[in-house]
């Protein structure tokens, strides 16, 4: 008897713990959009609804302002430029750490995720300086660089539980049957990792696309959406940070719940 | 033609070494089964032989062609894998198909001998499907029809039917041996299961510890074991195993009992028996019946004979109860002998 009552109150427990968490994160989205799809007025005036009234003013004047789009099409250069350099350094490691027992294999694994234990002012005011020497300060290359350092230990990690998770039995048999190392890659591995190489691509994007400290201490002309959304969002009307917000927030939250199952792969969790 | 020739191979794991140094000659058309518990070594062997493998040290020869050191695709071997390895993104024809489009063969050729491995297979039904539909034993044929349609001169089969249920393994092991006789390849196969080895293989080769320890015809292997291992790996119940101590002149006492056996020098030797080379009689070695198992066609007797455990398949009809006493007497032509520093035969 008390052992389910117990029971009962442990479901219960983990409920609300649940509850919390989903409230946690999905209260200042839900505030965040009804705010950006309202009218100017609506978003100052009170009470408010909970539906929102779908006048798209804010994101058109937000669209129409300044500097907006060239951050915009800055944001996407980079993410884009990001994403081929990480997935194209980072599969290749993952593969690597997946197939070959080498030496120094651990502290290699270690030294992948350490890239993420130092914090980025550290790095980037040093590499701000270094950038402004070699003359890649304020150039979309320049950011993609240092977006790829940051995104690369995740592109290395999923892609190394991806191909871990190929059995290297498949492309044993391609050799056997007649093809070359590289052609039982792009034969066997390449067509069953390519979703999650995908996905890792997709999140490579979203980590450059968020990234604002950077952004805004290595860019000054071609700044990207984030980086010119701090610098101007304090001074601009309620309505636009709100639309401003949402254009960050949504393409983010539509690429991760995108790729969620790889995601959760890499922390090696499964989820059928 | 494609006779293999192993020559000298060892292979060491950094310092762990898994061959020695393997002589092994398979004739052309020969079905060769490697047989050995876990870690002796034998799908190092059949691996370095697909090239999956390099060896440290020795020469593979296929076909008169000197191969270790080429890429498996160059040495004109297929290859059937444990998991069976199909390919998950293609149907069961482009599985089948995949090696033999890798050879640039003409399209009319590929769907004919896709159709025909897959008759031969009874697959023809599932071209169309996906490996995640097929069950087990679906799979399995598909990767046997795979190797078969490149028509190699060499099959190697790793271990192929262990990840099958007990009568699907009975089933495929008669296909397998009809359709590998009838495609007159030479096939190498490797098991840990010796009734696999002894139903499949015309040789047999048993591997303990990195070496060949005897290869030879199935029944060869049985009822002359080269060694002690091989005695007590094949046999099921193993062989039995009693010590002998010498008499001179070629004559040993086993359990209070003489035997005429080998001349050896040495004071000690082991005397060996086929449980089922056992039988009831007046003047045999006395057994106290520990286990009585019956198993149908006979009764498996687990008894102790002077301190030392041995069993016995005795008649079914025999009746016989734990702690009573049995006399068991060997057939004499059927003893064995074995020395127990080299582990060797003695004859």
């Amino acid at each position: 008897m008390s052992k389910t009552t117990v029971h009962h109150a442990g479901n219960r427990l983990f409920l609300a713990a649940v509850v919390l968490a989903c409230v946690w994160v999905l209260v200042p989205i839900y505030l965040l959009l009804i705010n950006a799809l309202s009218a100017p007025a609506e978003v100052t005036g009170f009470p408010k609804w909970f539906w929102p009234s779908f006048d798209l003013a804010s994101i058109r004047f937000f669209l129409g302002f300044k500097g907006v789009t060239a951050a915009l099409w800055s944001s996407v250069q980079v993410a884009v430029l990001t994403m081929v350099m990480a997935i194209g350094t980072g599969a290749p490691a993952g593969y690597a750490l997946a197939r070959f027992d080498f030496p120094g294999k651990q502290v290699f694994r270690f030294l992948v995720v350490m890239t993420r234990a130092f914090p980025l002012p550290l790095l980037a005011l040093p590499l701000a300086v270094l950038f402004i020497r070699v003359g890649l300060d304020d150039t979309v290359l320049g950011l993609a660089l240092v977006h790829t350092t940051l995104a690369l230990p995740f592109a290395v990690l999923i892609t190394y539980s991806l191909f871990s998770g190929i059995p290297y039995e498949l492309e044993e048999a391609a050799l056997t049957l007649g093809c070359n190392r590289v052609q039982a890659f792009f034969k066997v591995v390449m067509p069953l990792a390519a979703p999650g190489i995908a996905a890792s691509a997709v999140f490579a994007f979203v980590v450059s696309w968020n990234e604002v400290f950077a952004a805004a201490v290595l860019t000054i002309e071609h700044r990207t959406l984030t980086a010119f959304l701090l610098q101007s969002l304090d001074v601009s009307p309620l309505p636009l940070k709100f639309a401003g917000g949402a254009a960050l927030v949504v393409p983010a939250l539509v690429f991760i719940f995108a790729v969620r199952k790889y995601l959760f792969a890499m922390w090696g969790i499964a989820n059928r | 033609m494609a006779e293999i020739e192993i020559k000298g191979v060892g292979k060491t794991f950094r310092a762990f070494t898994a061959l020695h140094s393997i002589d092994l000659t398979i004739n052309d058309q020969e079905f060769v089964v490697l047989l050995g518990a876990s870690g002796c070594g034998k799908t190092t062997l059949l691996r370095i032989i697909a090239g999956l493998e390099v060896p440290t040290t020795g020469e593979v020869w296929i076909g008169g062609r000197r191969v270790d050191r080429l890429p498996p695709r160059a040495r004109g071997i297929s290859m059937v894998f444990q998991n069976y390895a199909v390919f998950p993104h293609l149907t069961v024809f482009e599985n089948i198909a995949f090696g033999l489009r890798m050879q640039r063969l003409p399209k009319p050729e590929v769907v004919r001998r896709v159709t025909r491995t897959a008759e031969l297979m009874h697959i023809e039904q599932l071209l169309k499907r996906y490996s995640g539909q097929l069950s087990g034993g679906q799979r399995q044929r598909v990767a046997v029809a795979r190797a078969l349609a490149m028509e190699p001169d060499v099959i190697l089969m790793d271990e192929p039917l262990s990840n099958l249920d007990a009568l699907l393994r009975l089933e495929m092991r008669a296909e397998l041996k009809g359709v590998l006789a009838a495609s007159k390849t030479t096939t190498i196969y490797v098991t840990h299961d010796q009734v696999e080895a002894m139903s499949l293989a015309d040789r047999i080769a048993v591997m303990h510890g990195g070496d060949i320890v005897q290869a030879d015809r199935p029944v060869e292997v049985y009822r002359n074991p080269a060694a002690r291992f091989v005695g007590s790996f094949i046999g099921n119940p193993p062989m039995n195993f009693l010590p002998a101590r010498a008499l001179g002149e070629g004559r040993w006492q086993v359990a209070g009992h003489d035997f005429v056996g080998p001349r050896s020098a040495a004071p000690q030797i082991e005397f060996a028996i086929r449980p089922e080379d056992l039988h009831p009689a007046e003047h045999g070695l006395v057994a106290e019946v520990r286990v009585v198992e019956p198993l149908g066609p006979h009764t498996l007797v687990t008894a102790t004979v002077a301190g030392v455990m041995l069993r016995a398949v005795l008649e079914s009809t025999l009746v016989v109860a734990p702690g009573d006493h049995l006399s068991l007497a060997p057939v004499a032509d059927r003893i064995r002998w074995f020395d127990p520093e080299t582990q060797k035969a003695i004859t």
